[in-house]
């Protein structure tokens, strides 16, 4: 049978049609592999993406490289034991995934970690994310071919890791968070260090703003690319930044009940209503403010009191299932936590923001230009660890 | 300071032990439960609505249904999809680790019942989903049992785009057919890998040939009912 040539454009057509692809000029298609070791995929994705010419066709992400399996491993772990594993998904903001699984943990057992315990937990929270957020709007920066911005980021974020360092002994994974509450207490003139550096960040943020967001490089490369429409990205379980730059108005810390302090704060949950790569990076940008102002608030109304409530030295917890989420920097992480009662969990489903976040890639980047899909993944934001867990 | 009547009030509230004080009523759960009831009629197996959150355990046949009424009822965020295996292991849990008996090991401790978790279960495996709305901030968490010899339920990919990457995952682990889902091919394994891991009878083979190195950690304490007995034996097997 041959294929006429009315057939074959018409094939063409409906092809063009799927990914808005350029039929005035035909080109060979090509297959481009991008990683897994590529400065863009801040570790080790793999996107398999088929061009035509300068567009993409279809882009398939290959994941598991640092696949380790936590799922399971916490099944042969003892609870006090997993904050250290789960310190290792989200590696920018460690603190940040042991608050979930240690308040599951303690919504079984039914005990409360003091109000004191509570109020550090949420500072070092807010701090987490603000550690892991600058990176980002450092690193968004040098994706576009400005390199100056990731040095300021790298440079500002050390304050604040040397402030995670000082309370938990830990830069990068501080294992501070323990059931009924914490492993210490702050050193002794922290209060006031972190004040300043919270000041320090705020200027940052000035900085960039100034320096990126009114750069026109900046603007004509983020603006209108890689548009998530609000009803995509829930389809798709986007959350965090991501799905508020698309106007959804959603922020677990705001809108759910949690033990945490971040209800006695006055802030502000900001939304875009664009949905591209621009309002990803301005509201990770806004959210960066209003973290510095939660730990500012929070810092002046540190109540006294003990750190840690009472618990059996050996934690058993009772049997039942609970399911705790919070908003993490990169979006909804959660820990579904099946219980028998023993030392351990009988099954413990981590649920991590980046895992979702990066399933919408398959769809965004069809069509896309082959530089924009460096801008769009990276303002997708997204760890490794958190994506492979 | 404020927070303290807060904080002293809510473990009176969730605590599971404690039957003398009810929770309160919680109407929007209660609703919800009331309107996938509703709408899925006979299909709704159990409901639970605990520690302010909704269970729904639905037939096998009405997993699809269930995610399209879930969207339909403003549920349109997609959390996630995962699976649970109650075959009980006492080999690879927690227990193993920390208990100096050897004895222990062969499954003569720890729980051989099978078990089942919130909203009841019938079956080894249980396939469990995840949906919010986004503009009540509530959520529900869907069960469904599935046949152990043939796990095989029907996909989500055509109610929610993001199962897509979950159910493979789960295809993956736990060796469960998604029906209709567009390519299930391994996620984070490699090709050739054999076995689904996240089985409870799979193998965590590490543990297998060299006991947990923080068992040499564990020091006894003096005194007191939770005190756990000497490690002499373990440790100096290492």
């Amino acid at each position: 049978m041959t294929v006429t040539d009315h057939q074959k454009s018409m094939y063409i057509a409906g092809q063009a049609a799927d990914a808005r692809i350029n039929i005035e000029l035909e080109t060979e298609g090509m297959t481009l592999n991008i990683g897994p070791q590529h400065p863009a995929t801040h570790g080790t994705l793999r996107i398999v993406v088929r061009l035509d010419g300068e567009q993409v066709v279809w882009a398939d992400p290959v994941c598991g490289y640092m696949h380790r399996g936590y799922e399971k491993l916490t099944e042969v772990r003892t609870y006090p034991q997993i904050t250290t594993l789960v310190n290792r998904i989200d590696w920018l903001s460690s603190f940040a995934n042991e608050v979930p699984f240690i308040l599951a943990a303690e919504q079984l057992m039914g005990i409360d970690a003091p109000p004191r315990a509570q109020w550090i937990r949420t500072i070092l929270f807010e701090m987490a994310r603000i550690a892991n957020i600058t990176l980002f709007l450092g690193e968004m920066g040098a994706q576009l071919g400005a390199i100056t911005p990731v040095f300021y980021a790298f440079r500002d974020r050390e304050h604040v890791l040397n402030l995670i360092e000082s309370a938990t002994g830990g830069r990068f994974h501080p294992n501070y968070d323990r059931i009924g509450g914490l492993k210490d207490d702050l050193p002794k003139g922290w209060v006031d260090e972190c004040k300043d550096v919270m000041h320090r960040v705020r200027d940052f943020c000035d900085e960039l703003e100034t320096l990126l967001m009114g750069n026109e490089i900046f603007a004509q490369r983020m603006r209108g690319i890689g548009v998530i429409p609000a009803q995509v990205g829930l389809d798709y379980g986007l959350s965090g930044a991501n799905i508020r730059a698309s106007g959804v108005d959603w922020d677990i810390r705001r809108d759910e009940d949690s033990p945490l302090a971040w209800k006695h704060c006055d802030w502000k949950v900001w939304t875009h209503v664009d949905g591209d790569s621009y309002a990803r990076y301005w509201v990770r940008l806004q959210e960066t403010r209003e973290a510095s102002k939660i730990v500012d608030q929070l810092l002046d109304g540190l109540p006294a009191g003990p750190i840690m409530a009472k618990v059996p030295r050996i934690i058993k917890v009772p049997a039942g299932e609970a399911w705790v989420h919070t908003e993490n920097p990169l979006g909804e992480m959660g820990y579904y936590v099946v219980s028998q009662g023993g030392l351990g969990p009988f099954r413990c489903k981590i649920r991590s923001a980046s895992f979702n976040n990066v399933s919408i890639v398959p769809w965004l980047l069809q069509g896309v230009y082959v530089p924009d899909i460096i801008t769009i993944l990276s303002s997708l934001y997204f760890i490794l660890g958190d994506i492979d867990r | 300071m404020s927070s303290a009547p807060d904080t002293e009030a809510a473990p009176a509230a969730e605590s599971a032990d404690d039957a003398s004080a009810p929770p309160p009523v919680d109407e929007l759960r209660q609703g919800i439960v009331a309107v996938f009831t509703k709408d899925l009629g006979d299909a709704v197996v159990e409901t639970e609505v605990a520690n302010g959150d909704v269970w729904i355990r639905v037939n096998r046949d009405a997993w699809r249904a269930a995610g399209e009424s879930a969207k339909r009822h403003g549920f349109d965020y997609f959390c996630f999809l995962s699976a649970i295996d109650w075959l009980p292991n006492p080999d690879l849990s927690g227990e193993k680790i920390w208990d100096p008996d050897p004895s222990a090991g062969d499954g003569s401790t720890g729980s051989t019942e099978q078990s089942s978790g919130v909203a009841g279960g019938d079956s080894r495996f249980q396939v469990l989903a995840r949906v919010y709305d986004v503009r009540r901030f509530v959520g529900v968490t869907f069960k469904a049992d599935l046949d152990e010899a043939h796990p095989e339920v029907d996909t989500w990919t055509t109610v929610f785009a993001g199962a897509d990457w979950h159910e493979r995952e789960t295809w993956e682990m736990y060796g469960f057919n998604f029906v209709g889902h567009p390519g299930l091919r391994h996620l984070y394994l490699p090709g050739e890998f054999e076995g689904f891991p996240g089985r409870k009878d799979f193998p965590l083979l590490a543990r297998e040939v060299k006991p947990w190195p923080g068992l040499v950690d564990v020091e006894p304490m003096p005194g007191g009912a939770d005190d756990e007995p000497a490690e002499g034996e373990e440790v100096a097997a290492e």
